[in-house]
């Protein structure tokens, strides 16, 4: 293990992984050109086509500056100006809409137009790392690579830039200007009597945040207590169903266990039934006239016209959701946590055998802290699953019993299921997106805390 | 010694025993239910009065809408729908896992640990905070026309940002031993090579775990669907379909059927356990020992 850490140090001193200012210093004129006309480098060092496709690609984006970018940029500040009006057709008699600025659209354009000018800066700096390593294979009188090998070294040393292309592609538009634009967004007055097309809304700066943490308005007393049961849940759920569900898939799993697969089969079909379907299902087993009460009053637990109010008391909802959630999550680890209980190399526990560790010790020993490293990550992501778990909430009890004292929430919403609310029923969407960076504040220091101290993030090779 | 044995694997049995019923009842709740011959919701009484398979029939033959003007029930259609999504977002999502997961398992370079970092920080932002915006940027590609383009773009949606789960596959990965790389290398495989034909291979479980969770989004997925679909009841994707069914209008006369799709829905997901099931059987243990 050690001899792949030298191996990794001094790979980093290749070329290929400079960074820019070491490039500016040590390039020379054609190198440095390089950062402001894409391909220059390569071009004039016979790597033609790796070149021209550097410099389309540069031509292309000034093409697009010059037609939309410049104009989209404007917008993006003003966030528009012309608010969309009536004006008096006088031929045909009657009031028509002359269209304004779209305040949303601006926004989004203007992320748009910035994403893609990072990733012409990217560009820039790929150019010159290019041009770069060029140089310093001419000094050396080292062969330049043809077309040919740049595409063979796509199997090879660069198999990473090859696999990873089309999955960032796919985060890049599907989560990262997305997640820009809403971002932006709380920092507009984008709420429900500032709607585009019809009205313009603007920059606000800070007052969204303002509000919502304050400690006078409606918005914090029902933001402080929303999270506090937030946290409970995530805390809660996560835990109940990773333990039952680790000594469940251990249950089916030991050696005297027969019909494994039969077993697993009983539990994974609830998995099989799709979520919302089971979720659905429960909340009608649940339902002040369904099932469970109905077999309650029949056993003469509670009276005839009585029903236990699983989702109408707030407590009560409280404790049915978690035990429902337990029912739903922990096939779901037992799932994960099998194949991974199957990975564990057998001589380990085979050597523990032959040391006479019993099968207490085996599991402290062996299977925990195995199962703790390959699963901490996974935790962590069941974690913020939890605390963004919209599904269980809103299906289940829809945030209910509602509240009165809260502003449009209700006392088992979470804080995603409130922000479902705001923005959903309520076009609160600035509100929305202040939840969001708050819910994501929050998560951030708590995971970025503990992942870092996790083992399998400071030494990822302790059981290679 | 064997008298303790079997006392324990009695005990563990029985434990199983219990809990599969406590697991299997609300499902079992869901067949009798889609087989009750009388209709409307909330009944005072659980065991049904009499069986039928009507609802099935109307299911599957479609039954145009009760109410002047309402949604027309059309459920194979939808369930085509769903499957046809299901199985293209499937592939691409997986193919983005096992892309990344690999990368950052077993390729070391200078982006790796920034890369999983943003991922981390992205994953912890809700889901649906970006839905208007995603929403609005498909509209702008021109994906929102038509109802086939709208199933792209639900395809796009689901597996899009799937790079970003890789977590669990990359730990796996991380299991198998390093020495079988360095062998490869040693017979002249490129890195291409043993990540399809050693690392692929030796990772069953965790592509049958990748696959199943990536098919199963489409089919209990509302709200994206529900956003990018509107009110196209003929592109509707089961999970909408069988919510509209739940709708307050409807409900007094779709309950049963509902039910009975449910049960139709997940026939195919249990059918593709029961093919993946022996991937979990035999662990990989046996053949990656270094």
């Amino acid at each position: 293990m050690g001899i792949f850490k030298k191996k990794a140090a001094s790979e980093f001193d290749k070329p290929r992984d400079a960074g820019a200012l070491k490039i500016m210093k040590e390039g020379n004129t054609v190198t440095r050109l390089s950062f402001l006309v894409f391909g220059l480098g390569n071009i004039l060092n016979k790597q033609v086509v790796r070149g021209l496709i550097f410099l389309a690609l540069e031509v292309l984006y000034f093409i697009f500056l010059f037609t939309f970018g410049i104009g989209a940029i404007g917008d993006f500040i003003t966030l528009g100006t012309v608010e969309q009006g009536q004006v008096y057709n006088e031929a045909l008699g009657i009031y028509e809409y002359s269209t304004g600025d779209n305040s949303m659209l601006c926004l989004l354009y203007g992320v748009i137009t910035f994403v893609l000018t990072a990733g012409v800066i990217f560009l820039s700096c790929m150019s010159a790392k290019s041009a770069y390593c060029t140089q310093i294979r001419r000094q050396k009188g080292q062969e330049i690579p043809t077309f040919m090998d740049d595409i063979r070294s796509l199997k090879e040393e660069n198999l990473h830039a090859f696999l990873l292309t089309f999955p960032i592609i796919g985060i890049i538009v599907f989560t990262i200007v997305p997640l820009i634009f809403m971002i932006l967004i709380a920092f507009t007055s984008y709420d429900h009597s500032h709607q585009p097309p019809g009205n313009l809304f603007s920059w606000v700066g800070l007052e969204n945040f303002a509000s919502m943490l304050s400690s006078s308005s409606s918005l914090a007393a029902t933001f402080w207590p929303v999270l506090v049961w937030t946290l409970i849940w995530a805390v809660t759920a996560t835990v109940s169903c990773y333990i039952l569900g680790l000594l469940l898939a251990l249950l089916i799993n030991r050696k005297g266990t027969r019909a494994k697969g039969f077993w697993r089969f009983m539990f994974v079909l609830s998995v099989a039934v799709p979520q919302f379907v089971t979720l659905l299902t429960m909340r009608t087993i649940f339902n002040a006239n369904g099932p469970v009460n109905v077999l309650l009053r029949e056993l003469g637990i509670i009276g005839v016209t009585e029903s236990v109010p699983f989702f109408t008391d707030s407590l009560y909802a409280k404790i049915t959701i978690i035990c429902i959630n337990i029912w739903i999550g922990v096939p779901y680890t037992m799932l994960s946590t099998t194949g991974i209980l199957q990975n564990i190399p057998a001589d380990l526990y085979e050597a523990a055998k032959i040391d006479g560790a019993n099968a207490a010790t085996i599991f402290r020993k062996i299977t925990l802290p195995y199962m703790v490293f390959v699963m901490t990550p996974n935790l962590i992501t069941s974690f913020t699953g939890n605390i963004n778990n919209f599904n269980v909430i809103f299906l289940l009890s829809g945030g209910g019993p509602d509240s009165l004292e809260y502003y449009y929430a209700g006392k088992t919403d979470l804080l995603v299921t409130w922000l479902y609310k705001l923005t959903i029923t309520q076009k609160d969407y600035n509100l929305g997106a202040v939840i969001g960076i708050l819910v994501f504040v929050i998560l951030a220091t708590l995971s970025l805390l503990t992942y870092h101290r996790t083992g399998s993030y400071k030494d990822e090779g302790a059981f290679q | 010694m064997k008298m303790k044995r079997f006392i324990t694997n009695s005990a563990c049995h029985i434990l199983l025993a219990i809990l599969s019923v406590i697991w299997v009842l609300p499902i079992f709740y869901v067949v009798l239910t889609s087989f009750r011959a009388e209709g409307g919701s909330y009944k005072t009484y659980i065991w049904p009065k009499g069986f039928t398979l009507d609802n099935y029939k109307e299911l599957i033959q479609g039954v145009n809408s009760k109410i002047q003007g309402g949604t027309s029930i059309d459920f194979t259609r939808w369930f085509m729908n769903t499957f046809i999504i299901a199985i293209f977002s499937t592939l691409l999502a997986a193919f983005f896992v096992l892309c990344v997961s690999y990368v950052m398992s077993r390729l070391r370079f200078k982006m790796r640990k920034p890369f999983m970092n943003i991922a981390m920080i992205l994953g912890m932002f809700p889901g649906f905070m970006s839905m208007i915006a995603v929403y609005y940027i498909l509209k702008g590609l021109g994906l929102l026309e038509t109802g086939t383009l709208k199933q792209l773009s639900l395809v796009l949606v689901y597996s899009g940002g799937a790079g970003l789960g890789f977590y669990m596959a990359k730990g796996f990965f991380d299991t198998i031993s390093r020495s079988i790389d360095e062998a490869a290398y040693i017979d002249g495989a490129t890195k291409w090579d043993t990540f399809i034909r050693i690392t692929i291979p030796l990772s069953k479980p965790i592509i049958t775990y990748t696959l199943i969770t990536a098919f199963m989004g489409p089919w209990v997925d509302y709200i994206f669907a529900k956003v990018i679909m509107g009110n196209d009841t003929k592109y509707y994707t089961i999970a909408i379909g069988l919510w509209t069914m739940l709708e307050q209008e409807y409900v007094e006369y779709y309950y049963t059927q509902f039910y009975a799709g449910c049960v139709l829905i997940s026939i195919p997901i249990s059918i593709l356990f029961l093919l993946t099931q022996k991937c979990y059987v035999e662990g990989v243990t046996g053949a990656v020992k270094g």
